[in-house]
């Protein structure tokens, strides 16, 4: 077949278009990270888990270690049920502390991770026994209503 | 009665927009079962990927560039006054590849590619181009409409993602190396938030759709011109205004289908 000028633009114009496609879903969606190295899952019981969401970062120390995978309603305790995978370079004490915790004062909700002094370490499938659930603002406003209204007037 | 005759001027303009809505459905179908023949001589397929792709680059590109850095600068004036600033990224680039990557490169490519299209072949048809090839044998569907047909398709999902790619550059350029945002949250925060599947896919669904109705509406009016000069002209005015408005109805239904009701 011969080969032309036209056929090279062409070229250079699915070439660019595909590698835009590729940046966008590299760059700026979160494809490449995905399973970038080997994970373990673990999971907890919260009562309440807030604005907690699916792929919600979850952070030891301020440092990424895993994200939250699943989150379902148990019926049998009527808690909610959190699945999360965490990176396999990092072992936790069996004893680890779950908060649901705030990036700021309107930023999206994520699991914090306290290390407690097990000796032992969590293993795949097992339960972080120790959470405390998300900080609802409804609640909380509710509560110092109550409080003050309980206040003796002055 | 002047009453009861634009009653029936009102009559005669539905019927045959319906009419016209049915015959655009027939040869797209056409299009559709002669584009065997059009795969076959890929490089007919080519020389229109050049005419509607290639030259639609710059345009999309310098538009993409200046969209994003709009978005940018306004999307920083507005998330400063809540002082999440480094939520700047995730802003730009939701933006442009969940609507504005699709909608506005759909919309240049209808002016710019759909109108060339429409023109090329009402013109074709008005100097008895297409009354030859039937002469000769030559399916005219087969031979000057399908393979336009699927450059347009081919092309408009790349543009839209060259659109976008050139937009986060553009709102990077903007908000993070004119205005100081910072570069780690303004790409991270943007990673974690913008999920392939939902949001770049579902991007490229729509420009795809986009790319399907604003190649058949061109062809058809072009295919359906009245052979004049006016007929032309006319013609070509119709397809801008047709995709335009055909483009925002369907992207008001493909969001309310990808992103609604959750």
């Amino acid at each position: 077949m011969e080969r032309t000028t036209l056929d090279l633009w062409v070229g250079i114009f699915v070439v660019a278009g595909i590698a835009a496609l590729v940046m966008l879903a590299m760059k700026v969606g979160n494809l490449s990270t995905y399973n970038v190295s080997e994970t373990y899952q673990v999971h907890a019981y919260f009562t309440n888990i807030g604005g907690l969401k699916p792929k919600a970062s979850i952070k030891s120390a301020g440092v990424l270690v895993g994200r939250v995978t699943g989150i379902t309603l148990d019926t049998q305790r009527y808690e909610a049920k959190v699945t999360m995978s965490l990176d396999k370079r990092y072992q936790f004490p069996k004893d680890t502390f779950a908060n649901i915790l705030t990036s700021g004062l309107l930023g999206e909700q994520y699991i914090g991770l306290m290390p407690g002094g097990d000796e032992e370490m969590l293993k795949d499938g097992e339960q972080l026994k120790k959470t405390q659930s998300a900080v609802v603002l409804e609640d909380l406003i509710g509560k110092f209503l109550y409080n003050k209204a309980a206040e003796p007037a002055k | 009665m002047p009453i009861a005759k634009s009653f029936r001027a009102i009559g005669h303009r539905s019927v045959n927009a319906v009419w016209r809505i049915g015959l655009a459905t027939r040869f797209f179908l056409l299009t559709l079962r002669y584009s065997g023949n059009g795969f076959r001589r890929f490089h007919l397929i080519i020389k229109e990927l050049f005419s509607t792709g290639v030259m639609s680059l710059i345009i999309i590109v310098v538009a993409g560039l200046f969209v994003g850095m709009v978005l940018g600068l306004q999307g920083y004036e507005t998330l400063k006054r809540y002082g999440s600033e480094s939520a700047l990224g995730v802003m730009v680039a939701l933006g442009l590849v969940r609507e504005l990557g699709p909608v506005v490169a759909a919309l240049l490519f209808a002016s710019r590619a759909g109108s060339a299209m429409t023109a090329e072949i009402g013109l074709m048809k008005a100097t008895e181009q297409i009354s030859a090839m039937e002469m000769m044998a030559v399916n005219p569907i087969a031979r000057i409409v399908a393979p336009r047909f699927w450059a347009g398709v081919i092309s408009m999902p790349l543009l839209a993602a060259l659109f976008s790619a050139v937009g986060v550059f553009g709102g990077y350029f903007v908000g993070v190396v004119q205005i100081g945002v910072d570069e780690g949250s303004f790409w991270s925060q943007m990673q974690a938030a913008v999920d392939f599947r939902e949001d770049i896919l579902n991007g490229v669904i729509k420009s795809f759709v986009f790319g399907t109705a604003v190649t058949v509406i061109a062809l058809f009016e072009g295919y359906d011109a009245p052979p004049t000069a006016e007929g032309v002209s006319g013609a070509t005015t119709r397809t801008v205004v047709t995709s335009s408005l055909a483009i925002l109805m369907l992207d008001f239904v493909l969001t309310a289908m990808m992103f609604g009701g959750k």
